[in-house]
């Protein structure tokens, strides 16, 4: 058992060796996108080169900075600097003229250098804080990503880690912990927006000993993957968030609920739980105090609605992820029947920063009604595609344009789908709403999930909505008929504009569809599963009706072959086989 | 009135009762094997599609007998998550993302080059034993761009010709 200063100081002291010692610190990004970009090729080619040529040198797979465009990025802090030189769109055959320019000599190769970050100016690149990617952002729940190891609790407790935690056990106590992530206004990142702070109180009188936290890492949301990049870039402030939550609402246990097959995220988190056991950070009497926590990693298999809460519940509890009635709350009766509190990775991952600055410093960030930033997944047609911490109250365009450069190409914005499939489309009008909340909500978007996906003046609408119904017809979970018929029929009807084989009547058919689906669906699948065609036909109307009334596609990108995603069929031979049922009645 | 029904046969449990000690063997370790404290049957039935890359169906028996459930709930739970896959994979798996993401930069003739290169219509196993395609809801790097994952490596930022290019060299 060690206290937190025993921690502290041990911390600090290797982190003055990784930033003050005399061997170089190298970082490569190796978040999902940098992986797609080869940043684990890259970090094997330079250990291999270093060691090639004896120059010992610490190498650590870190996250992302958000500047998912340029990985895999490259990050060199020399010994006596103080700024680190980053590399930007690296190559495996890059990496030689990298080590023996910059590492061996001292020039900086003109080819991939891309900015420094620190106090002192390095010769012939920017500073990285006056490149708006990276420069306006305000970063909180991201703040130590890609800048600390994620495999190394050390980095993050000398980054001033699990002080929150400290402050909490020892100084502020339970009660104070609700009081402060009420008063910062903190709402829920998850899609609802609910308040954070609220939504822990609820819990603090449910009868214990076994209570849960949930971390929702489901993030089905295509375009989005901010709670990922979390997960991948900084462990240990989301276990600081459910630890800071555990200990206000009396819980015992926490889950974190990732998606099988991401093994980005479920490795980095399950290497900073088994590091937080090894510190007591995790575990009984937590640095020494009498509060125990225990956390593990669940995961679920592919469905979108597992990330709806009571489906969560179901899903860690092994079933099916189908959503339960409510009420009972998740407060009072949840995983296992045991009172549960359900949230969100960003939510979590602000609680470390409000209470250790508390939550006048948070509420001072962003606008009234909705406080801190927006982690926005800017993806399509877009310069500089990434992930950006921004306070929120920004505009779509000050992001869209300023942060991430705009449509590339010289062509045009036509179209942006926000808040993931359900959450719809905008027009180029919508420039000017605010990022927050009530404004979206206002106008007619959700911000849900941050994600933000940019579609240029060829895009086809009719094409995307497509798409986008596919996707909620294929992740209708099935259990009630509104949604699950319902989806079915507007994909049909979608499929079929498509193809210049719809009907006068499907437009008005999808409404009433809509409708049926918005009143009769147990959870916001169905119910907003109609959103995709409403926000179009409200932005778009006349493409819809040129598809229709003049057969025509006015973009030309209309595709009318479509593949379907395959339901699974187990066994299918065996369903031949199954003998009909022979029901024998008598009266 | 009443209702007697009868011959009601639950799908796959035909062979049951077939004797694949082999395989058992294997099964049962894979499950007994998880390391997470909560052990559910999704949770084996995960750890077994990471074994063998599908779920054989000796593993819903095995599953139902480990977890205490049903032969019945195990398959219902195995039925429902789009990634269970029911027979063997061939040696490479290939995920196409069609999010919108990656629809709009370019999937759809990612996807259509790629399974002619495998000489299929769509999802499935090609011909050769080399490669299988699925499709994939999001791998998860957005920000590159069409992405498509071969045994778990993404890569992003893909055109249909790089896609064949690296499904060729398998
Ligand atoms: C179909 C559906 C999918 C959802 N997926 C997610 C998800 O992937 N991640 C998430 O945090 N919330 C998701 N939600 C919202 C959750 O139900 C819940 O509101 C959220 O996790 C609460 O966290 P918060 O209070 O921190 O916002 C989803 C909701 C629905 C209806």
């Amino acid at each position: 058992m060690f206290s937190y200063d025993e921690l502290k100081g041990t911390a600090d002291q290797r982190w003055k060796d990784l930033t003050q010692g005399d061997m170089p610190w190298i970082r490569v990004g190796t978040e999902m996108n940098g992986h797609a970009a080869g940043g684990f090729q890259v970090i094997d080619a330079i250990r291999s080169e270093l060691g090639a040529r004896n120059i010992a040198a610490y190498v650590d797979e870190v996250g992302t900075l958000g500047l998912s465009y340029a990985e895999p990025i490259v990050d060199v802090l020399k010994p006596g600097r103080r700024s680190r030189l980053l590399f930007r769109d690296v190559l495996v055959d890059d990496l030689p003229e990298i080590i023996d320019k910059y590492i061996v000599n001292d020039s900086v190769p003109g080819n991939k250098a891309f900015a420094y970050l620190g106090e002192e100016p390095i010769q012939g690149v920017p500073d990285l804080r006056t490149i708006p990617q990276y420069g306006m952002q305000q970063r909180v729940a991201m703040r130590n990503a890609g800048h600390i190891a994620p495999a190394d609790i050390y980095q993050y407790i000398a980054n001033d880690g699990y002080a929150a935690l400290n402050k909490a056990l020892f100084e502020i106590g339970a009660d104070t912990v609700i009081e402060e992530m009420k008063a910062s206004n903190l709402r829920g990142r998850g899609g609802a927006g609910f308040p954070t702070g609220l939504k822990w109180s609820f819990m603090v009188n449910s009868p214990g000993p076994i209570k849960y936290i949930a971390c929702n890492c489901e993030e089905g949301d295509p375009g989005a993957f901010n709670d990922k990049a979390i997960l991948e870039s900084d462990p240990h402030t989301l276990l600081e968030g459910m630890l800071l939550a555990g200990f206000s609402t009396g819980a015992s246990n926490g889950f974190v609920f990732i998606r099988h097959g991401h093994d980005g995220p479920i490795d980095r988190t399950e290497r900073a739980i088994e590091q937080a056991y090894e510190l007591g950070i995790l575990g009984k009497n937590i640095m020494g105090s009498d509060f125990s926590f225990d956390i593990e990693v669940s995961l679920t298999g592919d469905s979108y609605v597992a990330g709806e809460e009571t489906a969560l519940m179901e899903s860690i509890e092994g079933k099916r992820s189908m959503p339960r009635f409510k009420p009972p709350f998740p407060a009072a009766a949840g995983i296992w029947q045991k009172p549960t509190t359900i949230n969100n990775v960003k939510t979590l991952a602000y609680a470390p920063q409000i209470i250790l600055n508390g939550s006048e410093w948070f509420s001072g960030i962003g606008t009234e009604k909705s406080t801190g930033t927006a982690i926005a997944c800017l993806t399509g047609h877009i310069a500089y595609p990434g992930i950006y911490e921004v306070p929120m109250g920004l505009t779509i365009g000050q992001v869209i344009n300023t942060v991430g450069g705009g449509v590339p190409g010289g062509k045009s914005l036509k179209l942006l789908q926000t808040g993931g499939p359900l959450g719809g489309v905008l027009g180029p009008d919508s420039l000017d709403v605010k990022i927050d909340f009530d404004d979206m909500a206002a106008a007619g978007a959700i911000f849900g999930s941050g994600g933000l996906i940019v579609g240029n003046e060829d895009t086809s609408v009719v094409d995307l909505i497509r798409v986008l119904v596919t996707f909620c017809q294929y992740e209708s979970c099935g259990k009630c008929f509104p949604c699950r018929l319902g989806m079915t029929q507007l994909l049909d009807i979608m499929e079929r504009i498509a193809r210049f084989e719809g009907k006068p009547e499907d437009l008005d058919v999808c409404e009433r569809l809509g409708k049926t689906m918005q009143i009769g669906s147990l959870c916001a699948h169905g119910q907003l599963g109609f959103n995709p065609i409403k926000s179009a036909l409200t932005h778009f109307i006349s493409e819809f009706e040129e598809h229709l009334n003049e057969r025509r596609d006015p973009t030309g990108r209309t595709s009318t072959k479509f593949f379907s995603p395959k339901a699974t069929r187990p066994y299918s031979e065996d369903f031949r086989e199954v003998q009909p049922l022979e029901v024998i009645s008598s009266l | 009135m009443l209702c007697f029904v009868k011959n009601f046969a639950i799908p796959g449990a035909r062979d049951l009762t077939v004797a694949n000690e082999d395989l058992r063997d294997r099964i049962r370790q894979a499950i007994k094997r998880q390391e997470r404290p909560t052990v559910t049957v999704l949770s084996s039935l995960l750890a077994t599609q990471d074994e063998f890359g599908y779920i054989p169906r000796e593993a819903i028996e095995e599953i139902a007998v480990y977890t205490g459930a049903s032969t019945n709930d195990v398959w219902g739970v195995a039925s429902f998550y789009k990634n269970f896959q029911f027979t063997e994979p061939n040696e490479h798996v290939i995920e196409i993302c069609w999010g919108p993401s990656c629809h709009i930069m370019g999937a759809p003739e990612i996807i259509e080059e790629a399974a002619e290169v495998l000489g299929i219509e769509g999802e499935g196993d090609s011909v050769d034993g080399k490669g299988t395609l699925r499709y994939n809801t999001c791998l998860g790097a957005c920000a590159r761009a069409p992405v498509i994952s071969i045994d778990h490596q993404l890569y992003g930022r893909m055109t249909a010709k790089k896609a064949v290019e690296k499904i060729k060299s398998l």
